[in-house]
């Protein structure tokens, strides 16, 4: 919180100079914003931090000119803009370097940024690789002008999109997610070109991040977005990782029922994982054991990106052990499979139900997808006993459908509510369930957690996955926290709170 | 008049036997996600062993069962490339067709040709239920009376049915469902290459009774084309090799009017292909493809 003071504070105080004012919008009957407003100004660097599905991209896209709002306006210097396009942005000023980069990769560096400016007949690259080398002189991004993209490392392709903003005259650079693809080395020296631009060329810089420490490091203001609402915008100094993590994470809106009264009797451990490490390219998981006893639901708590993805793909059986071993009921699966899975009773929800959604069959197909053997004879499907299974399920679950709608054509809401339906109706005897209610309504959310508590009740041990902090400190019985790709500490959910779960996720250990 | 339009139709019932057998097949492949482009292909080598085998046996059902044996063989091949291996499925299927025609090219020369002779076996003749339309080859009434319902109901009514649309829609899904992505892909293969044997095998037991060079003359791509003019829906499938069967039919019999003497027949003969292009730009617009197609699949 210190480094940066000194350099930032010339250009500082700068009136602000791009507002965004109430920015709505919505993808069908998901609401990726609602009445947001976010000022950016020169020479500040500004990070949007926020969860998966927050909305940060999304209000960034729309700055960028890459979709449009429903509702609001975009302004400067007191004058509306009209962004239609990445052109206009770019002619406002404004660049951007998204999560997928936008470079040709057979091209070299010079045809890249050639291609910027090019015009329909002449094409001077002699002139475009002096602009490139005063470039990288200026803004100190060291790059070769005539290697081809392909062969360059991914930290190189970033900064070729950055110089390729930068040179088309941007005053504000937005970063989506820029660390996310860089190993250690890399973002040490991305976040020192972000302070030099914005103190030696006073660049005003949007971070969009979900790692605490480089905001810590680099911005002067942070906004946090949660459910597509701005909760906080203030100084980075004034605010502690902790107080950050738990705004990202969490706020008493969508707290919907009162924390639910922790059973004290649990039976045995049914799902027992025991020192259970994988390397990825994604991330790791080191040395993680816990066991889930049945009646019990026990929430995994962390900042994206710490090993929960990975947890929850060894639990589906699709991605294979270094080392370690799952137990069920005391029998040792050893690799795991989807179908050995399943055999010993494990139900799985997945963080995307569009990845276990098959869109294009019925409603009625997909809820035996799971247990097609059990609703067929030898020879074909008992599509009476599957109606009536999908029409019970529909009254039981709520569901909002017939039997014979595309699965597809379903709100979120209800298509989770399809997967929850053919989750529970197998009994299991233990459901991994991760990210249950994101992107829901109030009402779909609420729904989808009694769900879970009634399952466990009924005796089903469950793993359930969060980035939600509240929804993990109402549902869950023990919480255990994980940071980078390690369990950091389980912590009782009665006496769990969010600072104390909040510090663990900093990877401060009490 | 009447005489000629049961004519027409009785042989296009005929000419789409193969058409409707072999895109039958593709159907199921790439319900499963797989692009089968060794079509041609494996109807040219299940027409080849199927007649080689029935001259040397004398038994034309055993030259039947030794081309689709072949059909299965060939299938089990791309299965491995395409599902196994994850090779890229144009390739894959490209190779596979070049490799059997040239295949069944060699073996004809070296068996049969090479003395400036042919292979012919007596075919299948017609069963006559009365009149042109219904005198058809037991195949013609086996693939439309039997084959087609029950591809239908394969798809849309049989666990392996669902499990083959799942696999073809979102195979992650279907993997985390406990669904065997493998064992599914690779059976839709076997179903489909049998079914593409069948329609080589009844060109030459049946429909012709001999082999020579070209012998497929594009079928195989034809029916690619009514798979996706049918959108992968067997009702509109079926239509469209109706439709193929009808114009080729028709233009067979305007050749012989007196009027259409002097238009070269390659015009006439162009027709139905030229019918092809234009439902499939007319229908091409929109496609609903399998989620899945052509992608390979594999756990992280």
């Amino acid at each position: 919180m210190n480094s940066q003071e000194g350099a930032g504070v010339v250009i500082h105080g700068t009136a602000p100079s791009i507002f965004l004012r109430n920015i709505s919008k919505a993808f069908g009957e998901t609401i990726a914003l609602s009445d947001v407003s976010l000022d950016l100004r020169v020479g500040e660097v500004h990070a949007l931090l926020g969860e998966n599905g927050a909305g940060k991209t999304t209000l960034m896209k729309i700055l960028y000119g890459l979709t449009q709002p429903d509702t609001g306006l975009i302004e400067a210097g007191g004058v509306a803009l009209t962004i239609n396009s990445p052109r206009d942005a770019r002619a406002a000023g404004i660049g951007m370097v998204t999560q997928h980069f936008s470079l040709v990769k057979n091209m070299t560096v010079v045809e890249n940024i050639a291609l910027a400016s090019a015009n329909t007949f002449s094409l001077d690259l002699a002139s475009v690789r002096k602009e490139i080398n005063a470039a990288s002189a200026k803004f100190g991004l060291e790059v070769s002008p005539d290697a081809v993209i392909s062969s360059l490392p991914v930290a190189l392709q970033q900064r070729v999109e950055i110089l390729k903003a930068l040179m088309s005259g941007c005053r504000y650079l937005i970063l989506d997610e820029p660390t996310a693809v860089l190993g250690p080395q890399d973002i040490d020296s991305l976040l020192e070109v972000i302070k030099k631009l914005r103190s030696e060329s006073g660049i005003g810089i949007v971070l969009i991040s979900h790692k605490m420490a480089e905001i810590e490091q680099v911005a002067d203001r942070v906004s946090v977005l949660r459910r597509g609402k701005v909760v906080s915008n203030s100084k980075v100094s004034g605010m502690s990782s902790q107080e950050l993590i738990g705004l990202m994470m969490g706020n008493d809106e969508v707290a919907v029922a009162q924390r639910r009264p922790t059973q004290q009797l649990f039976g045995d451990p049914i799902l027992a994982l025991k020192g259970i490490s994988v390397t990825t390219e994604s991330g790791e998981l080191n040395e993680v054991s816990f066991d889930v006893r049945s009646g019990e639901i026990v929430g995994v708590a962390g900042v994206s990106g710490n090993g929960q993805a990975e947890l929850v793909r060894v639990l589906s059986g699709t991605l294979a052990l270094d080392k370690g071993s799952v137990v069920i009921e005391g029998n040792t699966l050893g690799q795991t499979t989807p179908q050995s899975l399943m055999r010993a009773g494990v139900g799985m929800l997945g963080e995307d139900r569009h990845a276990s959604a098959v869109h294009a069959l019925q409603v009625m197909e997909n809820l035996v997808l799971d247990c097609i053997d059990n609703f067929a004879t030898k020879f074909q499907l008992k599509q009476k006993e599957i109606l009536e299974h999908c029409e019970s399920a529909i009254t039981q679950f709520e569901i909002k459908t017939t039997p014979k709608q595309p699965l597809g054509t379903l709100s979120g809401g209800n298509m989770q509510k399809v997967l929850l339906a053919r989750l529970f109706s197998r009994k299991p005897k233990v459901a991994i369930i991760s990210q249950p209610t994101r992107g829901l309504d109030v009402m779909a959310t609420r729904y989808v957690r009694s769900l879970i508590m009634q399952a466990s009740t009924e005796g089903t041990a469950v793993l359930l996955v969060s980035e939600d902090l509240d929804e993990v400190l109402e549902l869950a019985d023990r919480v255990a926290v994980m940071y980078r790709g390690a369990i950091i500490g389980i912590v009782d959910g009665s006496t769990a709170t969010r600072e104390t779960l909040g510090q663990l996720m900093a990877g401060i250990k009490q | 008049m009447i005489d000629i339009t049961q004519e027409i139709i009785g042989s296009s019932l005929r000419i789409a036997t193969p058409l409707a057998l072999a895109a039958l097949g593709e159907l199921v492949t790439e319900k499963s996600g797989v692009l089968n482009l060794g079509v041609e292909g494996i109807m040219y080598g299940s027409a080849f062993v199927g007649i080689a085998t029935a001259a040397h046996t004398g038994s034309l059902t055993t030259g039947l069962i030794a081309a689709l044996v072949t059909g299965a063989a060939a299938g089990l091949i791309f299965a491995f490339l395409t599902v196994t291996l994850g090779v890229n499925q144009h390739v894959a299927g490209l190779g596979l067709t070049l490799f059997m025609i040239s295949f069944s090219n060699s073996a004809n020369r070296i068996m049969f040709t090479s003395d400036g002779g042919q292979v012919r076996v007596d075919p299948w003749r017609p069963i006559d239920f009365g009149g042109p339309i219904f005198s058809q080859y037991w195949i013609t009434y086996a693939t439309f009376l039997f084959i087609v319902p029950l591809t239908w109901w394969l798809m849309r009514r049989s666990g392996l049915g669902l499990k083959i649309r799942a696999v073809g829609e979102n195979p992650e899904a279907a993997d985390v469902a406990g669904i065997d992505v493998t064992k599914t892909r690779y059976t839709a293969i076997l179903i489909g290459s049998i079914y593409m044997a069948a329609g080589g095998a009844f060109i030459t037991l049946a429909f012709v009774g001999s082999f020579t060079i070209n012998i497929i003359n594009g079928r195989g791509w034809v029916a690619l084309a009514l798979v996706i003019f049918g959108r992968w829906k067997i009702g509109r499938l079926l239509a469209g090799a109706a439709l193929f069967s009808l114009i080729n039919a028709g233009q067979l019999q305007l050749r012989l009017l007196p009027s259409f003497s002097n238009v070269p027949f390659e015009i006439l003969l162009a027709l139905p292909y030229l019918a092809v292009i234009i439902g499939l730009a007319v229908s091409g617009r929109n496609i609903p493809y399998p989620g899945a197609y052509l992608k390979p699949y594999k756990r992280h």
